[in-house]
């Protein structure tokens, strides 16, 4: 168990800057979930941590000790990969035990770790089989074991959920929640997934384009996004964008279609038409026949306990709402929820807080 | 009621044109098994007949009496009899199966750890030293032996087992093979192996030779028949008799002076010849074809 600091890592590769300086400081025992869509760079930033990759410039700290210039296997971290890595020819055990016996531990005390481990996972009854006799769900956990066993100060997860089917995804995640709480050891996870990110993480680092968008905890996040990116990324179906302008003294905003929406949480800085962005999530929007705005419904998506309607305003701009229950096919109108507004700079995309 | 007669005339119809493309099919196979496997068969049959049954001028289809006599010479005391020269047939197949078992056997280490260090180490001039493996390729033996024969008599290895073999070792083949399938080992394997703290000799026992054992199954198979098979070398290298291998050695049986070629000992030693590939082959069929089409997933 230990902390980890990253401390302006970048990533150049030839003339391409994949990473733009990143800084993250990570408890012990916390655990961190990196999400971002491909290319954002949040797997390189991993295995920089790992030391699979090395850093332009930058340093990695683990538990305060400049790991940096040291190889992977003399960082203590154990690391969950995204195919699982689990070498063909061995059994499930000889694949969990092989890091131990390479450390040259006594084979009674790899013995009992690889049995703590499996039992921790419950796959005791598959140590004999080889990986290609195991299910998806399974090689996933003998993966999680082979880090177990290795009682690291790091554990990190490459994509790790991304090859197993919906249904199992969400098992193997409240799974690995469970069993890194357990442990307490501190945790970096990857995925694109921005529910695993949601469920998993104590905290997030929302990347793009090689940088730190925003780092929080997901209600955080959610709830106070620092630019549109981060607000689009985060929240399904995506939060909704709409163009307006400031009003005078920045108590409301006009939108395109000459709504005038009243900010409940104070004025916004700003000129008089200034141009911003406001978002609201689909969650904020209910039919409303008498104030709201009107809306031509494309199409409507039942899922039970809610409906999602996919809409465009007069001008043509998308939106979507998720309202409760079966909505009648007729809504015509959606109102905000006030106090649920983003507002952000419509040419920065930062996100504008009351002055 | 049409409709069911038209079916049951079809359907013998197409019964009848089965029947005859099984006819067919099988006439075209018989044919081919019989000139592939004619020679075979005269070879076979010519190795139980007396010397002079053949030296008539006779091809006997059917097997005579001598068989037991003629390999029991042949191991023996080898052919031409009449002749100065005569090394058993025992000898000559022993020293072909440790010519051929080192050809293999070095082919497939040297070109492991070649396509080992290609594959898994980036070092300067990669490509550089791959390519010039390469293009070896386009080199057949007969165009280097000259220079390598002046290497082989400076070395003092002529009529050595060294001379014969150690030219052949180095194999672009073998290489491009292995690398072609290291290639296809994912790299998560080798980062999961630096994560455990495996060193890359440690990696390439642990990991890369288990996982090349069919690959190096169907490369022995190819290597080993490549090396029984030689002739110039071996032609050239070798002048001492105890060294012969039986590809040269058998030639050698064949039109020496006016004697009369034992036609009977040259077939039976061409049979001996010939049983040391077809175990081979037979023994590692199934390694061979799965090392060829399938990687172990």
């Amino acid at each position: 168990m230990a902390s980890l600091d990253i401390q302006g890592v970048t990533k150049s590769f030839g003339t391409t800057k994949v990473l733009h300086g990143i800084d993250l400081a990570i408890h012990d025992g916390e655990m961190v979930v990196i999400v971002g869509a491909s290319g954002c760079g949040k797997s390189t930033l991993l295995r920089i941590v790992a030391g699979l990759e090395t850093a332009t410039s930058g340093a990695v700290l683990i538990d305060k000790v400049d790991v940096t210039p040291l190889e992977p296997a003399d960082r203590d971290i154990a690391m969950v990969f995204q195919t699982y890595a689990l070498y063909p020819h061995m059994s499930v055990f000889d694949n969990m035990a092989y890091g131990l016996k390479i450390r040259r531990l006594p084979k009674a005390e790899i013995a009992a770790r690889v049995k703590e481990a499996a039992d921790l996972l419950s796959i005791g009854q598959l140590l004999e089989r080889k990986p290609r006799q195991l299910s998806g769900g399974q090689r996933q956990r003998v993966a999680m074991g082979r880090a177990i066993v290795r009682h690291p100060k790091l554990f990190l997860f490459d994509e790790p959920l991304s090859n197993l089917d919906a249904k199992l995804r969400v098992q193997m995640r409240a799974e690995i929640r469970r069993l890194q709480k357990r442990l307490r050891v501190t945790s970096l996870f990857v995925t694109h997934d921005q529910v695993e990110a949601m469920t998993l993480g104590d905290r997030l680092v929302v990347m793009h384009e090689g940088r730190a968008a925003q780092i929080g905890t997901p209600m955080e996040v959610w709830a106070r996004p620092a630019d549109t990116y981060v607000a689009s990324f985060i929240g399904s179906p995506a939060m909704n964008f709409l163009p307006a302008t400031l009003t005078e003294g920045g108590h409301a905003a006009r939108l395109a279609g000459g709504a005038l929406w009243r900010f409940t949480d104070g004025a916004r800085p700003g000129r008089e038409g200034a141009a911003i962005t406001i978002g609201i999530r689909p969650e904020h929007l209910m039919p409303d026949a008498a104030e709201g705005l009107p809306v031509t419904l494309e199409l409507a998506e039942p899922l039970g306990s809610e409906t999602v309607l996919h809409a465009h305003l007069a001008d043509g701009t998308p939106i979507t709402a998720r309202v409760p229950g079966a909505a009648a096919a007729d809504t015509l109108s959606l109102a905000p929820d006030l106090a649920a507004l983003h507002v952000f700079d419509a040419a920065t995309g930062k996100r504008i807080d009351p002055a | 009621m049409s409709a069911t007669i038209d079916v049951q005339r079809l359907a013998a119809a197409s019964r009848r044109r089965r029947a005859r493309e099984r006819v067919m099919t099988h006439a075209a196979l018989i044919l081919g098994v019989m000139i592939f496997a004619l020679p075979i068969w005269i070879t076979l049959i010519g190795s139980t007949h007396d010397t002079d049954t053949i030296g008539r001028g006779d091809v006997p289809l059917l097997p005579g009496s001598e068989a037991f006599n003629n390999y029991a010479r042949a191991w023996s005391e080898g052919g031409g009899g009449r002749n100065t020269f005569s090394v058993p047939a025992s000898t000559m197949l022993l020293n072909s199966l440790t010519m051929a078992l080192i050809i293999a056997g070095g082919k497939i280490a040297i070109s492991l750890l070649s396509a080992f260090a290609v594959v898994f180490f980036a070092f300067p001039f990669r490509m550089f030293f791959f390519w010039m493996i390469f293009i070896t390729l386009m080199l057949p033996v007969e165009v280097r032996i000259i220079p390598t024969f002046q290497v082989m008599t400076d070395l003092a290895l002529i009529n050595t087992m060294t001379g014969l073999t150690l030219p052949l070792i180095a194999s672009a083949t073998a290489t491009l093979l292995f690398r072609q399938f290291f290639l296809t080992i994912p790299d998560e394997y080798v980062e999961a192996a630096k994560v455990d703290g495996a060193g890359p000799m440690r990696f390439f026992k642990d990991v890369v030779l288990p996982l090349s054992v069919t690959s190096m199954a169907a490369l022995f198979v190819i290597q080993f028949i490549y090396g029984w098979n030689q002739y110039l070398w071996p032609l050239l290298m070798v002048s001492d008799r105890d060294l012969e291998t039986v590809i040269v050695g058998l030639t050698k049986m064949i039109g020496i002076g006016d004697a009369q070629n034992e036609w009977n000992l040259i077939m039976t030693t061409a049979v001996f010849a010939l049983l040391p590939p077809v175990l081979v082959v037979v023994l590692m069929q199934r390694w061979f074809i799965k090392g060829l089409t399938e990687t172990e997933k």
